[in-house]
C-alpha cells in the first residue's frame, strides 16, 4: 500500500448541513459513499442520539457522468445504448421511453407488433427490477434463502433476454420507429416455461417471508411516509403506492398497450418498508398476468416503421442500389433529423416516473436531453423516511427506495 | 384531447400571465420570472397540481435573455400536465425557489443550480449535488467544453 505524499491534502466533495449539533451528546456517523449494505454509491451523514437516527443529510453524485452534456454531441441513435445505463436494472424501459419520445417529435406512430412487444418487455423489465430490489433487500435483512430463489429466477429472466437482445443487463434493443430485431423462434414458448418457475419461486418467497416475526419487526412500521407526504417530496411508482394511493401511469395515462390489457394496482396501507416489500411482489404477479395476455395478443407483421428519416434501410438494399447506400450513410453520419420542438414523455418504470425532456433544433443531434430519474427525486425525500428511526433501520429502508445509481447521478 | 381542468387553467392563465398553448396534450405556458411563484401556488391551491415532478434549464447562447428554465407539473387528481417556461438572463439567472410549496424543489433546483448556475431565489441549500465541492463552472452550459477536467485529486503521473 502507498499512502499519498503527505504535502497532498485530499480534499472533501462534500459539506455536510450538519455544522452545529442538535444538542449535546449526539454523534455524527458518516455511511458511505462505498458501504456493502447500501446498493449503490451515496453518501449518509447522519446525526445519532444513541442508536436513534435524528437527521441525515443525503448525498448522490458519485457515479455522475456528465451524461446529459454528452447526448449533446452524439446522434439521437447514439444515445440508445447511453440510455441503457440510466437504470441498468430494467434498461428495456428506459429504451423505450427515450425512443417513445424521440418518435413523438418526428411524428412516427409504431407498428401494432412493436406496441405490443414493447409493453411485454416492459412487464418483463419491471419483474427483473422487481425481483432485484426485493432480493437485495432480503438478503441484507439475512434472508439468504430467498435471495437465492429470486435471483435464481432473475438470472432465467437476463439469460432469456439475451437471447433476444445479445446482451444479459444493457440491451440497446430499442430503436426509433422500431425494434433492433424480432424475437427468436421458441422465444415465447421458453417465457412461458420462465413465467412458471416464478411462480414457483415467489410462492416459496411467500412462505418465507411474509409472516416471518423477524422480517416484520424489521419492516412494520418502519421508514414510514404518508400519501401527503410521499406527494410532496415527489414520490412516485411503488413508494407511493405503499402509503396507499393507486397512482400508476399506466392505468391512469395508458401508453403503448396498457389500454387494453386487465391489471390492477396494487397499493399498500400505510407506506412502509412491509408495505414497499408487498407492493413490489404484488406489481410483479401483476406483470405476469399482463405478459400471459400479451401472448396471446401479440400481433404479426413488421416490427420497424417504413419512415427513410430514422429506420435504416435493408442490408441487402444497402449493397444494390445507390439511395439505400446514401440513406444509409446519411443516419449514420447525421443521424435522424428530429422536428424542432421539445417534448416531455414519462413512462411507468419500475421506479416511478421516469420522463425524458428532449429538445431539438432540427438536427441529427440533440439540443438537449434531460432525464427526469425517479431515483435522483426519491433521494431529495429520503431523509423523511430515515430520521426517527434506528440506526440499523437505514440499511431495509434505503433497500426499500431502491435507489439506482445509474439514472440518480446520470 | 386536453381535459376540462386543464382548458379552466389555459383560461384563466392567457390573458394575464402569458401565452398558453397546448403541446403534446401538456399546457405549456410562457410567463415572467415576477409571475412564477404566483402562478404556481394558483395551480397547486385551486388547480391540484400537487405534483412537482422536474425542474431543468435550457441555454440558448446568443439570444437575450440566456437561459429558459422549464417546470413540470402532474396532477396526481385529473393527470393533467403543466410545462412552464421561464426566461432569465445571464447577469441576472434568478428565479424564485418553489420550496416553500414543494419538497421536492429541494433537490431539483439544486441539481439546476449545480449545471447551469440558475439561483433559486429562497432555496437556502443550494450545495452541489451532483458535482462536488470547488467544481467551478456549470458543466450543462453550452460554453463549457465537454472535454474540460477538473479532478479532485492529481492524476498519478
Amino acid at each position: 500500500m502507498t499512502m499519498p505524499p503527505a504535502e497532498i491534502k485530499l480534499p472533501n466533495p462534500v459539506r455536510s448541513a450538519f455544522d452545529k449539533p442538535l444538542h449535546d451528546g449526539t454523534v455524527t456517523v458518516n455511511i458511505g459513499p462505498s458501504h456493502p449494505a447500501t446498493h449503490g454509491t451515496v453518501q449518509i451523514i447522519a446525526e445519532l442520539d444513541g442508536e436513534r437516527v435524528l437527521r441525515t443529510d443525503v448525498h448522490c453524485g458519485y457515479l455522475h457522468r456528465g451524461f446529459e452534456k454528452e447526448c449533446e454531441s452524439h446522434t439521437w441513435h447514439n444515445l440508445i445504448p447511453y440510455v441503457d445505463r440510466l437504470n441498468y436494472v430494467s434498461a428495456l424501459i428506459n429504451d423505450f421511453a427515450y425512443c417513445e419520445a424521440v418518435e413523438k417529435l418526428m411524428g412516427i406512430e409504431i407498428t401494432p407488433r412493436t406496441r405490443y412487444l414493447r409493453t411485454l418487455l416492459s412487464e418483463y423489465s419491471r419483474i427483473v427490477d422487481h425481483l432485484t430490489c426485493v432480493a437485495a433487500g432480503l438478503m441484507e435483512l439475512g434472508a439468504m434463502t430467498a435471495f437465492l430463489y429470486l435471483v435464481m429466477v432473475r438470472d432465467y429472466m437476463y439469460e432469456h433476454i439475451a437471447d433476444l437482445t445479445g446482451a444479459r443487463v444493457t440491451y440497446s434493443y430499442g430503436r426509433i420507429g422500431g425494434l433492433a430485431r424480432d424475437l427468436p423462434e421458441t422465444w415465447l414458448a421458453r417465457l412461458a416455461e420462465i413465467l412458471d418457475k416464478y411462480e414457483m419461486f415467489i410462492g416459496r418467497v411467500h412462505g418465507l417471508m411474509d409472516r416471518n416475526r423477524i422480517f416484520i419487526d424489521r419492516m412494520r412500521n418502519v421508514g414510514v411516509i404518508s400519501t401527503a407526504e410521499a406527494i410532496n417530496w415527489g414520490y412516485t411508482g411503488p413508494i407511493l403506492r405503499s402509503t396507499g394511493a393507486p397512482r400508476d401511469l399506466r392505468k391512469d395515462a395508458p401508453y403503448l398497450a396498457y389500454a387494453e390489457l386487465d391489471f390492477e394496482v396494487p397499493v399498500g396501507i400505510k407506506g412502509d418498508n412491509y408495505d414497499r416489500y408487498y407492493v413490489r411482489m404484488r406489481e410483479m404477479d401483476e406483470s405476469v398476468h399482463m405478459i400471459r395476455q400479451l401472448m396471446d395478443m401479440l400481433p404479426d407483421g413488421p416490427i420497424n416503421v417504413d419512415d427513410r428519416r430514422c429506420v435504416f434501410p435493408e442490408k441487402r438494399l444497402v449493397y444494390d442500389e445507390i439511395e439505400s447506400l446514401i440513406n444509409h450513410f446519411k443516419l449514420v453520419m447525421d443521424g435522424p433529423q428530429v422536428p424542432a420542438g421539445d417534448v416531455y414523455l414519462a413512462h411507468e418504470s419500475p421506479n416511478g416516473e421516469l420522463g425524458f425532456y428532449i429538445v431539438s433544433t432540427g438536427e441529427g443531434i440533440p439540443y438537449k436531453v434531460h432525464a427526469r430519474a425517479p431515483s435522483f427525486v426519491h433521494m431529495g425525500g429520503v431523509h423523511r423516511m430515515l430520521d426517527g428511526y434506528q440506526l440499523a433501520d437505514i440499511v431495509p429502508t434505503f433497500g426499500s427506495v431502491n435507489m439506482i445509481g445509474g439514472e440518480c447521478d446520470r | 384531447m386536453a381535459s376540462p381542468v386543464l382548458e379552466q387553467l389555459q383560461q384563466r392563465l392567457a390573458p394575464t400571465v402569458g401565452e398558453a398553448a397546448f403541446a403534446h396534450e401538456t399546457l405549456v405556458v410562457h410567463l415572467a420570472p415576477a409571475a412564477l411563484l404566483a402562478t404556481v401556488e394558483l395551480m397547486r391551491s385551486e388547480f391540484a397540481f400537487d405534483l412537482f415532478l422536474d425542474v431543468t434549464a435550457v441555454d440558448w447562447p446568443g439570444q437575450t435573455p440566456r437561459f429558459e428554465v422549464v417546470y413540470h407539473f402532474y396532477s396526481t387528481q385529473h393527470f393533467g400536465r403543466v410545462r412552464l417556461k421561464t426566461r432569465v438572463s445571464e447577469q441576472d439567472p434568478t428565479v424564485d425557489s418553489l420550496v416553500a410549496l414543494y419538497g421536492s424543489a429541494r433537490f431539483m433546483e439544486r441539481e439546476c443550480h449545480d449545471m447551469y448556475g440558475i439561483d433559486f431565489r429562497g432555496n437556502a441549500d443550494l450545495r452541489p449535488i451532483l458535482l462536488y465541492e470547488g467544481f467551478t463552472g456549470h458543466p450543462l452550459r453550452k460554453d463549457y467544453p465537454k472535454e474540460r477536467e477538473q479532478p479532485l485529486v492529481p492524476y498519478r503521473k
